[in-house]
């Protein structure tokens, strides 16, 4: 008997909006716990709620790029549970009324192409950060009131790997869209997992289980497919299942009950009374995606068609928003060279940022100084070598390519009395070489060729060296 | 005078806004006279009364000499010097604000709410709080936390509710003014037990921000004084658009004060006999027709209207007040601030705490609201409710197309007894047929005294108008002040 796992996801994406939802206390989980709340995030009597425009903004920005359809008329909800990392022990969110419905994402698993379906995105908030200490519990409300993004699939996927695809491809838009700061280790993406399995065949889902709150898209994959595997089981042993919340124990590798259906929460939805409904017009909407950023999609086959750049580049160039973003800058500063600025990123800058770890924009080579230090090679004044010993100047110490140069006296030696009297020494300190390439031995040259770079200290002009070389040994 | 209550000073603390802006003015007294002759007033009568829950006199003499300070560098402003008490759920920062309960004791608030961050801006100065029934719940300020405010006209009775404390201070001469909040009727019922004015203005019309709040599309704050023009002066303070309230409307704040005049000429008063119903004592309603009749010879006529949907007004209001306030009520728990009881696990700490410091009045209505949201009963209960209220609306539409007010009875009946609704909450639910309705609808209303009774309790006319149409109940109410003259006790 063969089983077909059902997936779905419901993903929270932090936005990354300069304040909070409701009140004007800065977004910065990295601070002092504590030290950005008001009586707004905090939950104090008396206190009302002010939605932030731009977490509107981004929320239907992000429907846009997903295809969805944006709600015109939209509205908050309280969803009330006691928690204490929720300050008013309601989190204001939308039940049925969200921003956005429906939109779609493709994916790509192992060569096939698969659509996953959007049910819905709609804009709530975060909620604090608990702390259990020795003997004691403490909450940061910093994060109270981040404005958060939910982003619910459809029960599209069927394997750990559909999952993980999905993840990726959504992280890769949100990056796009300049939504999200995306960084998976600050939670700013976490995700509740959906999983049900059932006989190929079968018209119905079977059992499902929702591990809760995952943060990473390594762990969604494992704990999914830990999950399919747990559920196969019990099919196939007739243990019943039971709908349930699961946690995801990474140390153990398996996912563990949280608590079953009959002691779910009611949650007890209403409209919030503090929050007008958001009214959209049309035409704010179609300004909002008139402002949409370019898609990977559109940006790869733009550098294949305008800037004739092979496939293979622009694919790689467009992976990582930011690598595409320094790419274009360091093509305009190098005069619209594109495949050179390519080749350089794609080799020394791809390697310098997987090794640090670092993103594009927070890399000390500006994209300034790597196209001025590429019209220094097509200009001829470095050769190929000299310019990788600059870029790395660069790296360490940061400044401009044209200075560094001139301080290093590492400009190509071009001039050819000086290159003459190199490539005389050379003929003259090495005969036996000579000889061997006189008697046809090809790869003689190349030595000749590098005890001339070698006496230049690496500035010949290598063409000039190569032709100066043939002619003479002709 | 009943009550056998003394007053200390007849003089400062019995006098009205205007009454003493003309006093600062002429050079007669300062803000600071003022303050001492209130503060000498609630020592000398609030003991028996009890609508203070706390008095910061020192504060309150120091703001007043700043108010001083402005009026002599030549500011001049309807509410400069004049000491206004607060309900103790609106937030004075520095200040305590229990709610009358006990789960807030220990609570200072960071922040001052709105509609008092105006009344400084004013320089009006916010002296002691006052009482309420807890977080608002209740028609008699029996359900404080901290005992019950008497009514200054007899204090076997209590001073009506859940602004009673504000109600009771000034008709004691204990307050000049006082602000209040009104979710069912709480400005305008203790404003006519206890014969003073209580304005609730339109929803939207004040900032709700800092009101603590207990049925959020309902609550509004509201005004409790000695006249309609002094209510007039205060609204004009008060009310305005807030950005921090995303419920308060833009619309400009028109000059109330100019509105206010002496006769009726034109106005049409309508009177909905659903209003005169089943409950309404014959003293009460015979003391408003007769008020009614006292407009007509100011000028108005008078449009009999109907309406139909009266009956649903207290069932809509006790299905949405409490579930909105389940949820706002959810966040009082002794994590974060107020009254704490410590307990194995943040949970447990949070039941805990809510259980041994919310009272019995709180605790029922938080379970009726729980209960009406609760899947599988919220259609039944909390979406027909919401329903029904669109009804309530279209019946005031409709009366306002007919006519400019709508005069009734504020309440059934005068001021009860203390302990005597006790036994019967469904009684003193419905207690509130006549007010809630206008906030249901949005509108505004006012509480205006029209009478005393045979036991020597004072009547309210409650004169209701559409939404932003304060200039015009203000207009009627100040008319009909005027035309039935002084109404003070022991007169």
């Amino acid at each position: 008997m063969k089983y077909l796992p059902t997936i779905g996801l419901e993903t929270h994406v932090q936005l990354n909006t300069r304040t909070k939802i409701w009140c004007g206390c800065k977004v910065d989980s990295s601070a002092e716990p504590n030290t950005h709340v008001c009586p707004v995030c905090m939950g104090y009597p008396g206190s009302l709620p002010v939605l932030n425009a731009e977490a509107v903004r981004k929320t239907v920005q992000t429907g846009l790029l997903l295809g969805c359809k944006i709600g015109l008329r939209s509205k908050h909800d309280r969803k009330s549970y006691f928690y204490p990392d929720m300050p008013k022990n309601y989190q204001i969110t939308q039940y049925d009324e969200p921003l956005c419905l429906g939109g779609s994402l493709d994916i790509e698993v192992n060569g096939v192409k698969k659509t996953v379906h959007i049910n819905r995105i709609h804009l709530e908030e975060d909620v604090g950060k608990s702390t259990h200490l020795r003997g004691t519990s403490g909450v940061d409300y910093n994060r109270a009131g981040t404005p958060l993004m939910e982003i619910v699939t459809e029960a599209d996927m069927h394997s750990e790997d559909e999952a993980f695809a999905y993840l990726t491809a959504l992280k890769r838009i949100l990056q796009y869209g300049g939504v999200s700061h995306c960084n998976l280790e600050q939670g700013n993406i976490r995700c509740d997992v959906n999983i049900s399995v059932a006989e190929v065949g079968s018209k119905t889902l079977g059992t499902k289980a929702e591990i809760k709150n995952m943060n990473t898209f390594r762990g969604v994959h494992r704990a999914a497919a830990y999950e399919i595997k747990r559920q196969i089981r019990a099919v196939e042993t007739g243990t019943p299942l039971v709908q349930e919340t699961r946690r995801w124990e990474d140390d153990q590798g398996m996912t563990t009950s949280m608590r079953s259906k009959e002691d779910a929460h009611d949650y007890r939805y209403f409209p919030d009374p503090d929050l007008a409904v958001i009214t959209l017009t049309e035409a704010q909407v179609d300004a909002w995606r008139a402002d949409l950023p370019e898609l990977p999609e559109a940006k790869r086959l733009r550098f294949v068609e305008e800037l004739g750049l092979p496939e293979y580049d622009a694919g790689v160039l467009v992976a990582d928003v930011e690598v595409a973003d320094y790419f274009e800058a360091v093509c305009a500063s190098a005069n619209g060279n594109a495949k050179s600025a390519s080749n350089w990123v794609m080799t020394e800058v791809m390697r310098v940022l997987s090794e640090r770890g670092q993103g594009a924009s927070e890399l000390n080579v500006s994209a300034d100084a790597l196209g001025k230090l590429i019209l220094l090679v097509d200009k001829k004044v470095l050769n190929n070598s000299k310019a990788k010993e600059v870029f790395a100047v660069l790296l360490e110490e940061g400044g401009d390519p044209d200075a560094i140069v001139k301080d290093k006296g590492w400009a190509q030696v071009s001039d050819s009395s000086a290159l003459e009297s190199f490539v005389n020494q050379v003929i003259e300190e090495n005969p036996s070489v000579v000889e061997d390439y006189r008697g046809g031995k090809g790869a003689a040259l190349q030595f000749l060729m590098g005890q001339v770079m070698r006496l230049s200290k690496g500035k010949a002009n290598p063409k000039m060296v190569l032709e100066l070389l043939k002619e003479r040994l002709a | 005078m009943d009550s056998g209550l003394q007053m200390a000073d007849g003089g400062l603390a019995s006098k009205s806004i205007r009454e003493l802006q003309a006093l600062m003015e002429s050079g007669a007294c300062t803000s600071r006279d003022i303050v001492e002759a209130v503060a000498a007033q609630i020592e000398a009568v609030d003991g028996d009364i009890h609508a203070y829950l706390e008095v910061n006199k020192e504060a309150a003499l120091m703001d007043a000499d700043a108010a001083d300070a402005r009026r002599a560098a030549g500011e001049k402003g309807p509410l400069l010097g004049i000491p206004v008490a607060i309900k103790d759920l609106l937030n004075v920062k520095g200040q305590s604000c229990r709610c009358a309960s006990k789960i807030l004791e220990g609570f200072t608030s960071p922040y001052d709410a709105t509609s008092v961050a105006k009344l400084r801006e004013a320089g009006a100065i916010p002296f002691g709080r006052v009482n309420m029934d807890e977080f608002a719940m209740g028609a008699s300020t029996e359900h404080s936390a901290f005992g019950v405010t008497r009514n200054p006209w007899n204090l076997d009775h209590v001073s009506g509710g859940s602004s009673g404390g504000s109600a009771a201070a000034v008709a004691a001469h204990t307050a000049i003014v006082s602000l209040g909040s009104d979710t069912g009727g709480s400005v305008r019922q203790p404003a006519s037990f206890c014969g003073c004015v209580g304005l609730k203005p339109s929803y939207g019309r004040v900032s709700r921000f800092g009101l603590t709040a207990f049925a959020s599309s309902l609550d509004q704050v509201g005004v409790l004084s000695k006249s309609v023009a002094d209510a007039a002066d205060t609204l004009s303070v008060i009310a305005g658009h807030d950005p921090r309230d995303t419920t308060s409307d833009p619309a400009a704040v028109p000059d109330y004060a100019a509105a206010l005049g002496e006769d009726l000429r034109g106005m049409k008063i309508g009177v909905a006999e659903e209003f005169f119903g089943e409950g309404v004592d014959p003293e009460v309603a015979a003391s408003v027709r007769a008020a009614i009749d006292q407009c007509v010879s100011l000028g108005a006529e008078v449009v009999p209207v109907s309406f139909p949907h009266l009956k649903y007004a207290v069932s809509i209001y006790y299905i949405l007040a409490p579930a909105e306030a389940s949820a706002n009520l959810s966040r009082f728990d002794g994590i974060r601030y107020g009254n704490r009881v410590e307990a194995e696990d943040p949970v447990s700490l949070m039941c805990k705490t809510r259980d041994a410091h919310f009272g019995d009045e709180v605790k029922r209505r938080i379970l009726l609201g729980t209960y009406v949201l609760s899947s599988g009963y919220y259609d039944a209960y909390y979406v027909k409710a919401l329903k029904a209220r669109a009804l309530i609306k279209q019946d005031f539409d409709r009366v306002f197309e007919q006519c400019d007010v709508l005069m009734s009875p504020v309440a059934p009946t005068t001021a009860y007894k203390v302990g005597a609704g006790a036994q019967d909450p469904m009684a003193l639910y419905l207690g509130d047929i006549c007010t809630i309705p206008s906030n249901l609808s949005g509108g505004c209303g006012l509480s205006v005294p029209c009478g005393l009774s045979e036991a020597g309790l004072p009547i309210g006319l409650q004169i209701l108008g559409p939404a932003f149409a304060e200039e015009r109940i203000l207009r009627a109410g100040h008319a009909y002040e005027k035309a039935r003259g002084a109404f003070e006790m022991g007169q």
